[in-house]
């Protein structure tokens, strides 16, 4: 057994774009959540994501790996991006699109 | 416990008074909230950086009481 920062961080890491979220991308369990994989859908990247519901040690360890209180997350190469407010305010700057460009992360549209 | 508009607004302007602040009840039942953060500390702070420091003047408050809390910040045009 690992502690939940290192599975949090082995996930980080081990994915170009994860999105931690409530629910899973076909069935979102929360507005915010249901937002952010919209966002990253119409960018047309692939993403894996983690459902904190079923995990209680991530759904707390989430918001002590970035310093960030609240669910979704979105991260990136390994960075933190942002929650679904900074993310819809990127995709709608073309920044989002453009960060997923820079990172070499591969989009289908966008 | 949901928090009260002007009660957000509150904590928000003791952590950074030049904040023009405004705050909309989305749902109308005290529980949904907008927040647009407008202070001239955020000039060329990133985004996350900039939502965190009203995340820090809500005091743990976000992500427990308050869970719907859509946030807009920016430095003054």
């Amino acid at each position: 057994m690992s502690d939940p920062q290192s599975r949090i961080d082995e996930t980080v890491k081990g994915n170009d774009v994860v999105l931690f979220m409530k629910g899973s991308p076909l069935f979102p369990q929360c507005g915010f959540s249901s937002r952010a994989v919209a966002i990253l859908e119409h960018c047309g990247v692939e993403f894996a994501s983690v459902d904190v519901l079923q995990d209680q040690e991530v759904r707390q360890g989430i918001k002590e790996y970035s310093d960030w209180p609240t669910i979704p997350q979105l991260y990136v190469k390994g960075d933190f991006v942002g929650g679904s407010d900074i993310m819809m305010e990127m995709y709608e700057a073309g920044e989002l699109q453009a960060l997923m460009q820079e990172k070499g992360v591969a989009a289908t549209a966008g | 416990m949901p928090m009260a508009a002007d009660d957000i607004e509150t904590m928000i302007r003791e952590a950074i008074p030049d904040a023009e602040i405004e705050i909309t009840d989305l749902a109308g039942d005290g529980d949904h909230y907008a927040a647009r953060v407008v202070s001239e500390s955020f000039r060329g702070v990133p985004r996350v950086k900039q939502h965190q420091a009203v995340y820090a003047a809500l005091k743990g408050r976000m992500g427990g009481e308050l869970h719907a809390l859509q946030l807009t910040t920016a430095a003054p045009e």
